[in-house]
């Protein structure tokens, strides 16, 4: 086992925030090339019109879970010091749903909102000026909220943890899942396209 | 005037943005970007947290005595050695507003404008995306995380958690659509 590097002492905390840096650009290049500097793009999953968001993040999750799996599995990664988000079940659903409301009124998530404010969408400020405000509502309403935002505790649990079902076959079940969701998405895309050809004419 | 107008069209496919990425390169490159966060700190992406740690160092500038009393900013502040602002997640946005502008520039995708729909003006449209913004801060902190810190990072990870958040995340964007189709259709 020689990494997560950082996690093996590889090097300091200073250098972790240039990482940071030189990681971020990667995620802001790929979300630009993506088309997610754009809201109407964006949007286009919601309307069944263009589902690169699907396509995306799918794509993504599917390539990270296999990489971790298999640098895992040769036993370069120690997959046990990735570090994983505890699960709060009732919060994270509610917070889920009022995510998605807001994704379509709003037109971008947080990270996308970054790509489209560098370039020079005018609308991301407004989203960014709204996300700074949420967030600092929530954290003064936090006394209130406290008790909801730690109701049902789960801990830190996985997918294989939680169905008691092999590492590997959950990451095998998700790889056929994608590929089937991909090839559903390029149809709905075409379906959509003919409903729209039709209308017009 | 009319003489003009195939001119135009000529220079805008010469100069004009050039087509995004095919999806699946584009998350593919995405998901090794998540994999080197992964594999080099032990940690996946995020961003809303960077704006988290944003509003805690400003509250905190302000009123100390009030921040150091509440829970919320008090994970963000630390334990006041280190400005919360030398954050992980922090320089990490950073490089997200620098990758956005470096791949926009190179595409020729730089263009001022307010994206919307042909039935919304720009003061509505401005609004909406304030108070989705606004509603977006307040579920990514319920959920511990947005799109990215819970959804990609989470999902990538099998986190319980975070696939419940993505799930609903669709299931919420879907349930407002029509609601909102004015807005971008």
């Amino acid at each position: 086992m020689s990494a997560p590097l950082f996690k093996f002492g590889l090097f300091g905390d200073n250098i972790s925030l240039v990482l940071a840096f030189l990681i971020g650009i990667g995620f802001g290049f790929a979300l630009e090339r993506a088309g997610f500097g754009s809201a109407r793009k964006l949007m286009g999953q919601f309307y069944l019109t263009d589902l690169a968001v699907f396509k995306v993040m799918f794509t993504a999750i599917v390539t990270a879970m296999l990489g971790i799996f298999y640098l895992g599995w040769i036993g370069f990664l120690d997959v046990s010091l990735v570090y994983l988000t505890p699960t709060y079940l009732l919060p994270q659903i509610v917070g889920g749903l009022i995510l998605g409301i807001g994704f379509v009124i709003g037109g971008y998530c947080p990270g996308t909102a970054c790509v489209a404010v560098s370039t020079a969408r005018i609308d991301a400020i407004s989203f960014l000026a709204g996300v700074i405000a949420g967030i600092f509502v929530f954290g003064e309403a936090f006394p209130l909220l406290k008790q909801f935002y730690n109701a049902t505790p789960m801990g830190q649990i996985t997918l294989p943890d939680l169905l008691h079902i092999p590492y590997g076959v959950v990451v095998f079940v998700i790889v056929l899942v994608a590929v089937g969701g991909f090839a559903g998405a390029t149809w709905v895309e075409k379906a959509m396209a003919g409903r729209k050809g039709v209308q017009q004419s | 005037m009319i003489e003009n107008v195939p001119a135009r069209e000529e220079a805008e496919t010469v100069h004009g943005p050039k087509p995004y990425s095919n999806p699946y390169v584009a998350g593919f490159g995405l998901g090794l970007v998540l994999l080197s966060a992964f594999v080099v700190m032990g940690r996946g992406l995020g961003a809303s947290g960077a704006f988290s740690s944003l509003i805690a160092a400003a509250a905190n500038a302000v009123a100390p005595q009030h921040t150091a009393a509440n829970e919320f900013y008090a994970e963000y502040l630390g334990d006041g050695s280190r400005s919360p602002l030398l954050d992980w997640l922090v320089f990490e946005v950073i490089g997200v507003f620098a990758g956005g502008l470096i791949s926009g520039a190179l595409a020729g995708r730089i263009a001022k404008s307010v994206e919307r729909g042909p039935s919304i003006s720009k003061r509505r449209r401005l609004i909406f995306a304030f108070v989705g913004g606004a509603l977006m801060g307040i579920g990514a902190k319920f959920a511990r995380g947005c799109t990215s810190g819970q959804a990609l990072t989470g999902g990538a990870l099998l986190n319980v958690g975070s696939w419940a958040f993505m799930m609903m995340v669709f299931a919420g964007a879907y349930a407002t659509a029509w609601f909102l189709r004015r807005q971008w259709k």
